[in-house]
Order: C-alpha cells, then sequence, then structure tokens
C-alpha cells in the first residue's frame, strides 16, 4: 500500500452551540498530475488523492473529489456548525490506494 | 393607457436585456468547457450570480493559486448549497475540484490550491437544493505555467 504523507488540521477546541467554525485542513501528497515528464522524457506516473472526506460524529460534513489540477500537498478550508461535542474524522484516499486519517475533537456548549 | 404600454414594453425590452447580459458570461466560458459541463450537469442551465469567486487576477506561479468560492445561500435545509464545483479549460484537464455540501455547513465557503496551466478563465459553479446552477468566472494571467511542478 502506498503512503500518505502527514495530514495537518487545524480545528477550534472548543465552540458555542449553534456557532459556525472553520476548519483548515492539508496533507503531504505530490499531487503528481499524470501530465508532467521527468528529465530524461519519460512520462512520471499519474498519482493524486482522489477523494477527501470530513465526519462529524460519524455524519459526513464534507466531501471533495480532486482532479490533478489540485496543488501539491492539498489544501481546504470549510466550515461546519457546531452541534455536540465529539469528534471530526478526516479522510484522504490516493489513486494507488493510500489512505491517511486524522482526527480531532471539539468541545461544544 | 399609451404610456402604460410603453412602459410595460420598456420593462419587457429591459428584462430581455438582462437575461442577455446573464447568459453571456456562460456562452462565453471557453468551448473546451462545454463537453465537460454537460457531463458534470447535463443539460442544466448555468445561470451567471449567487456565487464568488475569489482568485489573483495575476498569479506569478500556476503551480499553487489559492482559490475560494462562496455562495450565496442561507444554507437552511430547505435552501442550500449542494456542491461547488472549479474547472478549468485550457488545463490538460478542466475539471479542478467537485465537493459536496449541506446546511450543516452553515457557510456555503470553501477554499483550496489549485494549478492553472495558462491564462485562461477560470469557472466556479454551485448546485442548489432546487437543483439550480449558478456560476462566476475570472480571468487569471499566470506568468510561469503550473504544470512543471
Amino acid at each position: 500500500m502506498s503512503r500518505i504523507g502527514k495530514p495537518r488540521v487545524r480545528v477550534p477546541e472548543s465552540a458555542k452551540r449553534g456557532e459556525v467554525f472553520e476548519i483548515r485542513t492539508m496533507v503531504e501528497h505530490p499531487m503528481e498530475s499524470g501530465f508532467r515528464y521527468n528529465n530524461i522524457g519519460q512520462l512520471v506516473p499519474r498519482h493524486i488523492v482522489e477523494t477527501f472526506t470530513c465526519t462529524y460524529n460519524g455524519r459526513e460534513i464534507f466531501r471533495a473529489r480532486l482532479h490533478p489540477a489540485v496543488s501539491t500537498n492539498p489544501y481546504f478550508l470549510f466550515h461546519t456548525v457546531a452541534t455536540e461535542s465529539g469528534e471530526l474524522v478526516f479522510t484522504w484516499s490516493d489513486d494507488q490506494g493510500g489512505v491517511a486519517t486524522i482526527s480531532a475533537r471539539i468541545e461544544v456548549s | 393607457m399609451r404610456l402604460d404600454i410603453g412602459r410595460r414594453r420598456a420593462l419587457q425590452a429591459l428584462a430581455a436585456g438582462a437575461c442577455l447580459l446573464a447568459v453571456r458570461p456562460a456562452s462565453a466560458a471557453s468551448a473546451e468547457l462545454d463537453p465537460v459541463l454537460r457531463e458534470v450537469f447535463g443539460g442544466r442551465e448555468i445561470r451567471e450570480g449567487r456565487v464568488t469567486l475569489e482568485l489573483p487576477r495575476l498569479a506569478e506561479s500556476g503551480n499553487v493559486v489559492p482559490v475560494t468560492v462562496s455562495v450565496d445561500s442561507p444554507m437552511t435545509p430547505q435552501d442550500h448549497v449542494k456542491s461547488i464545483h472549479l474547472f478549468a479549460g485550457k488545463n490538460p484537464q478542466p475539471r479542478v475540484l467537485d465537493t459536496q455540501l449541506g446546511p450543516h455547513n452553515g457557510v456555503a465557503r470553501v477554499s483550496s490550491r489549485i494549478r492553472i496551466a495558462q491564462s485562461q478563465q477560470i469557472l466556479a459553479v454551485a448546485v442548489m437544493s432546487d437543483d439550480s446552477a449558478w456560476s462566476a468566472a475570472v480571468d487569471v494571467v499566470v506568468t510561469i505555467t503550473g504544470c512543471g511542478d
């Protein structure tokens, strides 16, 4: 199984119920487009993250389908409404079977 | 009475003009994009408006171009954004990013970083809960193309 680099997320530690909070995510990944040639003229095979998902206490709140035009180390910023304390789980999957996962906890008062 | 009809005609003419204006940017979207938009959205009409696409007009490097798409939507269960899509018609692969959202997101705003192969128009399309599609386009000039890295 191919390895995906280190994921990083920024989620606030706490929020008030009903508040909209910001989520920033990034994962280390070459996002090799498959359109690039190396220095001996060979096409570098495509290797990209294809899907990214975020769940909040098991419920999917954001999903992205990436194409080769997403930059190296894919970055996303999005928002969600604080409903209850719990766990956000972030998952990236690439086209060579690589998977990266990270989770973050939020306390909602 | 005659005055009234005159006013009605004037309003109709104005409305027709507004429609033309609204349709123009979608048809101005490069020919490369037409089959792609058909593939993603079927024959659905894509209107201009409700979407704000923030991109640097001049990107020094096309490899990492910050992009933010926001959509004017209350994000309620009855009226929300279902998905946001980005297209670059002159990239080797015009589809850039597809995201799925819902009322639980609170605000319809997504940021990312994308590659732009050459100077071109970038198109953002949002699909609403009533299945209507809205768009915004921005012309971007790149000085270093975005496929070398």
